[in-house]
């Protein structure tokens, strides 16, 4: 799982009011090269919760970014560099997701979250 | 087909290992799938702008779907109930992130985040129980308000559905409008039992000229290229028919007559059949030296 989706994600868990961003607990993470596009980054720049980004690529062991972010950053191709490769080229191969409030568990095995709730959960 | 695969066995259990591995080897089952996925996409009508979007494919299966997405440049996250499906895909290294969720218990993403859905032959299994706990009519509220919240202003959603009845149809439509989607169903091939296929669009926001539902194609008669080993049945001129009654032979000598040949043509072009054109020497005779 890319960050890109665990920005996009948060738990579903009935009566859960604000279910992002889900904590990462991260136990491989690998990288898989992927061509820049910088229209597709520039459109979801403006998408993305930068603040929970930011810990979810620390979470994974990446520190390069910066803590704030502005429009006006995308301007520098060394930001585009350190954007690109945390959002697109990251992935959470092993490990679990964490919702904020109740501290449900949704486990990734081989890339893949289980999202699935349980019957009490709906 | 021999019989639905939503009244067999829920979406989990029915794809399994086996039945995963079957669905992705069948080449026309690739071929169907490339197809069906093209002409959401298309229905999707996503601005031509070159700018890769983030789309979501709901019911993405081993990826089939995901990867017409991929080869249009677009960025996408499928969702899966099946979790040997998603092996598939796994395998077959797609370019989307992959989850296991289930559509029946709601989207678990932020608000107005998605630029677009599309979900191929997925979202008649929510109309099914499997489960003491399945409430067709509260999953299906769950899925379409939870799809709503999280696709963006304008951002359309293409379902191909396999409707089993009306009321079938009737009740995903509904369920879709009270979540406040504005759209509705394009028919391709209307008049063909085997080339028929149904689409859902929906659009989210309040009805404008961007939620007009586009038309299906083959309704005035358009052939579909799919049949391109034609039909088997017989198309010759028919001179009598010895079986039949005399009195509904209405032969003269010349046989049918071009009108006759005109009218089961046109007929068969409505079906979506592939029909050779017209032309002078349509319904003409053969010569007897031939």
């Amino acid at each position: 799982m890319r960050l890109l989706t665990h920005n996009m994600l948060s738990s579903n868990i009935k009566g859960v009011a604000n279910g992002f961003p889900l904590r990462i607990v991260a136990e491989k993470v690998i990288e898989k090269p992927v061509e820049m596009n910088h229209d597709f980054l520039k459109n979801m720049f403006a998408k993305l919760d930068w603040k929970a980004f930011v810990d979810a690529s620390r979470s994974l062991g990446y520190v390069e970014l910066p803590d704030e972010a502005d429009a006006s950053m995308l301007e520098s191709s060394e930001f585009l560099n350190k954007f690109h490769h945390a959002l697109l080229e990251l992935h959470l191969e092993e490990g679990a997701l964490v919702c904020p409030e109740t501290g449900r568990k949704f486990p990734v095995n081989k890339g893949i979250p289980n999202m699935l709730l349980h019957e009490d959960e709906v | 087909m021999a019989s639905r695969p939503e009244l067999q066995a829920p979406p989990e259990i029915f794809y399994d290992d086996a039945e995963a591995r079957k669905y992705t080897s069948s080449s026309r089952i690739i071929d169907i799938q490339a197809r069906l996925s093209e002409r959401a996409l298309e229905l999707l009508a996503l601005p031509d702008d070159g700018v890769p979007r983030l789309l979501l494919d709901i019911g993405c299966g081993s990826g089939l779907s995901g990867e017409t997405l991929s080869d249009n440049g677009h960025v996408w996250i499928g969702l899966d109930i099946s979790p040997s499906m998603l092996n598939v895909a796994l395998e077959r290294e797609v370019d989307g992130d992959l989850l296991l969720g289930d559509m029946g218990q709601g989207l678990g993403f932020r608000s107005g985040v998605i630029d677009g859905a599309i979900s191929i032959s997925a979202v008649q299994w929510l109309c099914n129980a499997d489960k003491s706990s399945h409430e067709p009519r509260l999953r299906l509220k769950a899925f379409f308000g939870s799809l709503y919240r999280c696709l963006a202003r304008g951002a359309r959603a293409v379902f191909q559905v396999y409707p089993e009845s009306v009321a079938q149809r009737e009740l995903i439509l509904t369920s879709a409008m009270r979540a406040g989607f504005a759209g509705g169903v394009v028919v391709d091939y209307p008049h063909s039992t085997k080339s028929r296929k149904e689409y859902l669009v929906l659009t989210c926001g309040p009805p404008s000229i961007a939620t007009v539902v586009p038309s299906g194609k083959g309704e005035d008669g358009e052939s579909c290229s799919d049949d391109s080993s034609a039909d088997e049945g017989d198309r010759t001129v028919s001179i009598s028919d010895r079986h039949r009654p005399r009195k509904k032979q209405k032969v003269n000598k010349k046989g049918r007559g071009r009108e006759w040949v005109l009218k089961k043509k046109e007929q068969m072009r409505r079906k979506g059949n592939v029909v050779p054109p017209d032309s002078k020497y349509t319904a003409r005779k053969r010569k007897a030296r031939f």
